[in-house]
């Protein structure tokens, strides 16, 4: 993989992102709204509730830690999106740039808008709300890890589902995340659910991050092996993501999709 | 039918042979071979529906052939793509580049996409040649057809490329304009390495600009010459007329008839 071509994909976004405020507000606003929201929930819950309960810790670190999740792979979508929408895929695919390169840009680009979004999140629910992360020690670092692998990996499948199916289908993909949440046990244990949502829950990293997170919540000492499965799995997933996109792309350009994506009058 | 063979010692900047590519039942491109030299403009003639941009397509990567081999300088596409396309680059009246990038925004993304060296001079000194300057910190969107044509074409000669593909570059300029941007590409062919393949319904354009034509109708290379003499050895005025009658013809007859 060659640098230079990487770093102007990230440049492209950047640019983008500089010029527009339409761009910027999404990156702090929505995130922001989640957290005074749940943030405001639970404290009321903290307070009509029975004592030894902290809904702070559970459910609002809930929602940061999937909130960050959707925003890594929204920001890997949003930024493929940005060529379908200014209809840049032969200008872009008719040049020297190998798709590891394009895939590791966008990507990139996602991390650095997650990050800005994490930050924001975290500052409010700890200034506003008492949210403490150091509760959960060095657990927070594989936690992080394990969401974002898997983040990395929708939003790659999620590009290479619009790829394939047309411009429409980004209304497909959006949902994605809320999808998935309810067999992530975002916010109760797995052992709920029903034994088919939990055959489904064990093939998803984020189910054994939020299982991770309540264990050391309730004062339970965290499972190391779960964690690192979680991990390899998320990684695993990356790696399936990949080859998808690597497949519609070679598809794309063999069925002569890719090619009518922006010449849709060729003579 | 195979394209004129480019002098002995001279690697042609761009070879195509048997280049062939099918959709089901359609054959969109039938066996076409030819090649373009250095320094020399090569024009790519044919009705709506002919083939001409699936060929271009194919060079540039976004189109697999069904068949056939296609080669930039000494890369194979279909094998050495990087590499291919790092010595080509393209403008296409379809194509145009992001409007919500400006003019200088555009350059500088592209020119690392094709990890131009001097990127920055690079492109002061094309904003320079396309009179650009004035307009670099515009957005793109908001430039007018013919000026988003003249960026189209200063993104296209960033990396300094041998082979040059223009579709149809000269189609929603006014006639100054389009003279003006004539005299750029016959200088950069006559002064530079470049070869380049032009496509246009303009035969007033191409009669003026090309050294060579190919014409094709549907799929098929059916014949190529200088397009001074072409019209005169086929008993015809310009090629204009030229055109219109090999567009009309059924092709069975022009592949039956003597050559």
């Amino acid at each position: 993989m060659n640098v230079r071509p990487i770093a102007g994909v990230v440049l492209r976004q950047c640019y983008l992102i500089r010029g527009s405020p339409v761009r910027v507000l999404p990156m702090f606003a929505w995130v922001a709204i989640d957290i005074v929201l749940w943030g405001f929930i639970t404290r009321y819950l903290d307070s009509v509730s029975a004592a030894g309960i902290n809904f702070v810790s559970t459910l609002l670190g809930a929602v940061l830690l999937w909130d960050l999740f959707t925003r890594i792979m929204q920001g890997i979508t949003t930024a493929f999106l940005e060529d379908v929408w200014s209809r840049n895929f032969l200008n872009l695919f008719a040049t020297p740039l190998r798709i590891s390169e394009y895939v590791t840009g966008l990507v990139l680009t996602s991390l650095a808008t997650s990050t800005a979004g994490l930050i924001t999140m975290l500052l409010l629910a700890t200034l506003l709300f008492g949210l403490s992360y150091f509760a959960l020690g060095v657990l927070l670092l594989p936690l992080l890890l394990v969401l974002t692998c898997f983040g990395i990996a929708l939003g790659i499948l999620a590009s290479a589902m619009v790829l394939r199916l047309g411009p429409a289908s980004e209304w497909l993909v959006w949902p994605l995340p809320a999808l998935l949440s309810p067999f992530a046990c975002v916010f109760y244990p797995l052992s709920v659910l029903p034994h088919w949502m939990q055959a489904v829950a064990y093939a998803l990293p984020p189910a054994y991050v939020f299982e991770g997170m309540r264990a050391v919540l309730a004062g339970r000492a965290p499972a190391t092996a779960p964690l690192v499965y979680a991990v390899i799995l998320a990684l695993a997933y990356i790696a399936a993501a990949a080859y998808g996109f690597s497949h519609v792309y070679r598809y794309a350009v063999r069925s002569g999709l890719l090619a009518r994506y922006s010449a849709e009058s060729v003579s | 039918m195979s394209g004129t063979r480019v002098p002995a010692g001279d690697t042609a900047v761009l070879s195509v042979q048997h280049l062939s590519k099918s959709y089901a039942q359609l054959r969109a491109v039938n066996d076409v071979s030819f090649q373009i030299a250095r320094r020399e403009i090569v024009g790519l003639l044919g009705p709506n529906g002919a083939g001409k941009t699936t060929i271009i397509n194919t060079i540039l990567g976004v189109l697999a052939p069904t068949g056939g081999v296609i080669r930039i300088g000494i890369f194979d596409v279909a094998r050495q793509r990087a590499a291919a396309l790092a010595r080509a680059n393209f403008a296409a009246v379809y194509a145009t580049l992001p409007g919500n990038l400006t003019v200088r925004e555009n350059l500088r993304f592209f020119g690392l996409i094709y990890s131009v060296r001097g990127l920055t001079k690079r492109i002061e000194l094309l904003l320079e040649q396309f009179e650009l300057t004035t307009l670099a910190d515009t957005k793109c969107g908001v430039l007018s057809s013919g000026e988003q044509t003249r960026v189209a074409l200063a993104k296209a000669l960033l990396n300094a490329p041998e082979l040059l593909l223009l579709d149809e570059p000269t189609a929603s300029l006014d006639p100054s304009a389009a003279q003006t941007i004539r005299g750029h590409i016959r200088a950069l062919a006559q002064q530079g390495d470049c070869g380049i393949l032009w496509t246009s319904h303009n035969m007033y354009e191409v009669e003026e600009v090309c050294d060579r034509v190919l014409f094709l109708s549907r799929g098929k290379l059916l014949l190529q010459g200088n397009p001074q003499r072409l019209p005169h050895e086929h008993g015809v005025r310009n090629l204009e007329e030229l055109f219109i009658r090999l567009a009309r013809e059924p092709l069975m007859q022009r592949e039956s008839a003597p050559r």
